[in-house]
């Protein structure tokens, strides 16, 4: 009697429990739902022009853009070749930032690692730093730089860096948080520097997945050096810019522009995943 | 013989370490060199206004207070940035400027004082130098000056402009134009126009009403939420509407991209061909980019925050399909297996054998690109015109509100931290929740 009591007190308790977990479900998913629906209506009320009025003509852009480069279609590959250097600093861009920010972040990333910082009682500024790093979104010091700098290349190479090395500065540290410290005692124990223990005894370990990082951190960069471009830091945004400028019957330009872009944009993601499943592959055999 | 190969090999690694060790910084500098070249940085030093700097960094954390004298008819005016909003009314000047129709006088401390001349002109007995007088005499301005004029003093037939330690004052035949520059942010919590203006924080909270008419509480907080010069209830709509930008950009991607990921996963599609073009699709979504992706739909929905928002989701849907499709073809299939045995339909056995192992990666992944979306939007606003992107240019291009332009910068600092450390304790506790 006390078994079947006992278990049919079970699976009440179960379906009790499984019945709330399904309402507090729900009820989750409907004011989920409700806030998705209702920040839409919002943004659509906000915007300029709405939604429903604009999605007849969502094609209208890239079909005027078809129409002038078809009959143009011979003078395309002179357009892309014409572009083909702002394209390139546009990638000199992103690699350079991605080059310098890798190298303040794997510094800033070493200091701020508990057991492996030079001055233990300042990872928390450190830590700060690379937050507020982080969270300053790359358009904001490029505008600045472009009001003291001038416009080109060099204000966007320098706010990517600036955020690059917030965000790669954060994932390195994760990485270093799980290098094996025996190497770095060894080290010490020859009476070794600081610089000589990180150089000799974590990098090696950590470079494959700083690496990996930093190809990724690469292919988003190009993308932000793109848009950088578009407000007035150099790169084939900013001809990018000039050329939707000349508007309809002159978007062939915009063409070649927009091929070149998506191109790049498309070959670099594939080339940054091949390299890094490559490398993963041949962890894995080691 | 073994030795030999063994010290051969260990050669060719020395070798090749060495040649890394060496030859990739090598490589790297080589590229900086290139860079170097190729970005003209040698040349920057030309072209960067020094001068632009320094109205930044001094404008940043300083205002200044122009008192303006009309040299026609005389009248004298003082408005803080020299704006209409900031103007003083008639009567209500600060103490350090003392109105007289016979010469306005300025007390600018430390024994500095400046007389304007009603005709045109000033007069001012800069300690340690002595008396500088700049008058207007027909169609030149001329001053006492003779010889060698000091360096802080530049003279030219139509205009005079004296700048010391504590102001800058500049002659013209139609105006004189002192700027007296204080520390902070001007009229920042409320206008000249505010019967709150001047008074302090105790004074508002505990002190007697300044305005009968409404408590103080209340007035105060009516005043500064609708100070014109800082707008600052614009200001935290601008916020909200990234912020809502992210949020619909981020969830809206995720909701379309869920069940393409079914679609485009090798274990779960049941047609190659589908699979194939699904994946295409996801490339071609995250290939053509944020940037072009709010070019095309701001050409249709027009510049606002819809199309901010559809252009991060569409962005987006092609990244978190491809991370859903390779979560998925990650699950495991025995819990499938097992929920399938118990004669579950296809739906429940995605409910119950693969959603629950998915949830964790997905929750995670969209955390981290709501907070990054954040960022977008704000990046995506300057460029379509809505939320605090837009403010932000906008305060950039008149050049001359950067205290508003740091302001702006604080706080959309504040808002991606604020927005990490929500993501991240919403991502802690739903995973640990799940």
């Amino acid at each position: 009697m006390t078994h079947t009591d006992a278990s049919f007190d079970t699976r009440a308790h179960y379906m009790a429990l499984m019945a709330r977990k399904r309402l507090y479900g729900g009820l989750v998913l409907t004011v989920f739902v409700a806030l998705m629906v209702s920040g839409f209506m919002l943004a659509d009320d906000r915007n300029a022009g709405g939604f429903w009025s604009g999605l007849p003509q969502i094609l209208d852009f890239p079909a005027s853009v078809i129409d002038d480069t078809l009959p143009k279609l011979d003078r395309l590959p002179g357009h892309v070749v014409r572009y083909f250097p702002a394209l390139l600093e546009t990638v000199n861009i992103a690699a350079v930032s991605t080059l310098i920010g890798a190298l303040l972040a794997m510094v800033i990333s070493l200091l701020s690692t508990r057991g492996l910082a030079r001055w233990p009682r300042l990872i928390p500024l450190f830590r700060r730093i690379m937050d507020i790093l982080r969270a300053v979104p790359e358009i904001v010091i490029a505008l600045v730089l472009i009001f003291v700098l001038g416009g080109g290349p060099v204000p966007a190479m320098i706010a990517i860096a600036f955020h690059t090395v917030g965000a790669l500065g954060k994932l390195f540290s994760e990485v270093n948080e799980n290098a094996d410290l025996k190497p770095v005692e060894g080290l010490q124990s020859v009476g070794a520097t600081w610089l000589q223990r990180m150089w000799l005894g974590v990098v090696p370990q950590v470079s494959p997945n700083y690496f990996s990082y930093a190809l990724l951190r690469f292919e988003i960069n190009i993308r932000a050096s793109a848009i950088l471009g578009f407000v007035g830091a150099g790169g084939i945004g900013y001809e990018l810019r000039n050329a939707m400028a000349w508007g309809q019957g002159r978007f062939d330009e915009a063409a070649a522009i927009f091929l070149l872009l998506f191109g790049s944009i498309v070959i670099f993601d594939q080339l940054s995943s091949h390299v890094r499943n490559a490398m993963i592959a041949k962890k894995g055999t080691h | 013989m073994a030795d030999a190969v063994l010290y051969a090999s260990a050669d060719r690694l020395f070798l090749r370490k060495r040649l890394l060790a060496f030859g990739l910084p090598a490589v790297v500098l080589a590229y900086l060199a290139y860079v170097f070249f190729a970005f003209d940085i040698a040349g920057l030093a030309e072209r960067a206004r020094m001068d632009n700097a320094r109205t930044l960094l001094a404008d940043v954390w300083s205002y200044k207070t122009h008192v303006t004298q009309d040299n026609r008819t005389g009248e004298v005016v003082v408005a803080i940035e020299g704006e209409r909003k900031g103007t003083y009314a008639a009567g209500t000047e600060p103490d350090w400027v003392e109105m007289d129709p016979e010469g306005t006088v300025v007390a600018l401390g430390d024994g500095h004082a400046v007389t304007f001349l009603p005709a045109g002109g000033f007069r001012y007995d800069v300690p340690g130098y002595g008396p500088v007088e700049v008058r207007v005499e027909g169609r030149e301005v001329v001053s006492n000056l003779e010889g060698e004029i000091p360096d802080w003093v530049s003279a030219s037939g139509t205009r005079v402009q004296v700048e010391t330690s504590h102001a800058r004052i500049s002659v013209t035949r139609n105006r004189t134009e002192l700027f007296r520059y204080f520390p902070g942010w001007e009229l920042f919590f409320f206008t000249l126009g505010s019967p709150y203006h001047g008074h302090g924080a105790g004074e508002i909270l505990f002190g007697d009403r300044i305005d009968p008419t409404r408590s103080n509480l209340s007035g105060a907080w009516h005043d500064f939420w609708g100070n014109d010069m800082w707008r600052h209830a614009d200001v935290a709509w601008a916020l909200f509407e990234t912020v809502l930008m992210a949020f619909l950009g981020t969830f809206g991607a995720a909701f379309v991209a869920l069940p393409l990921a079914f679609l485009s996963a090798r274990n779960f599609a049941p047609l190659v061909a589908v699979r194939f073009a699904v994946r295409r699709v996801f490339d071609f979504l995250r290939g053509v980019d944020g940037l072009i992706w709010t070019i095309v739909l701001s050409r249709a929905f027009g510049p606002g925050p819809l199309t901010g928002a559809l252009a991060i989701l569409l962005t987006d849907t092609g990244t978190f399909g491809k991370l859903f499709s390779e979560a998925l073809e990650n699950v495991d299939g025995k819990q499938i297996e097992g929920v399938s045995s118990t004669g579950a339909k296809p739906l429940q056995r995605y409910r119950f054998g693969v959603l629950p192992q998915i949830t964790p990666v997905l929750i995670s992944q969209l955390f981290y690109y709501l907070e990054s979306n954040t960022r977008s939007a704000t990046i995506i606003g300057a460029i379509t015109g809505g939320g605090i992107g837009l403010l932000l240019t906008q305060a950039m291009i008149t050049q001359k509100d950067w205290e508003e332009v740091s302001y702006y910068i604080i706080l959309i600092v504040l808002m991606v931290m604020a927005m990490d450390s929500l993501s991240g304790w919403l991502r802690r506790k739903l995973i640990r929740g799940a």
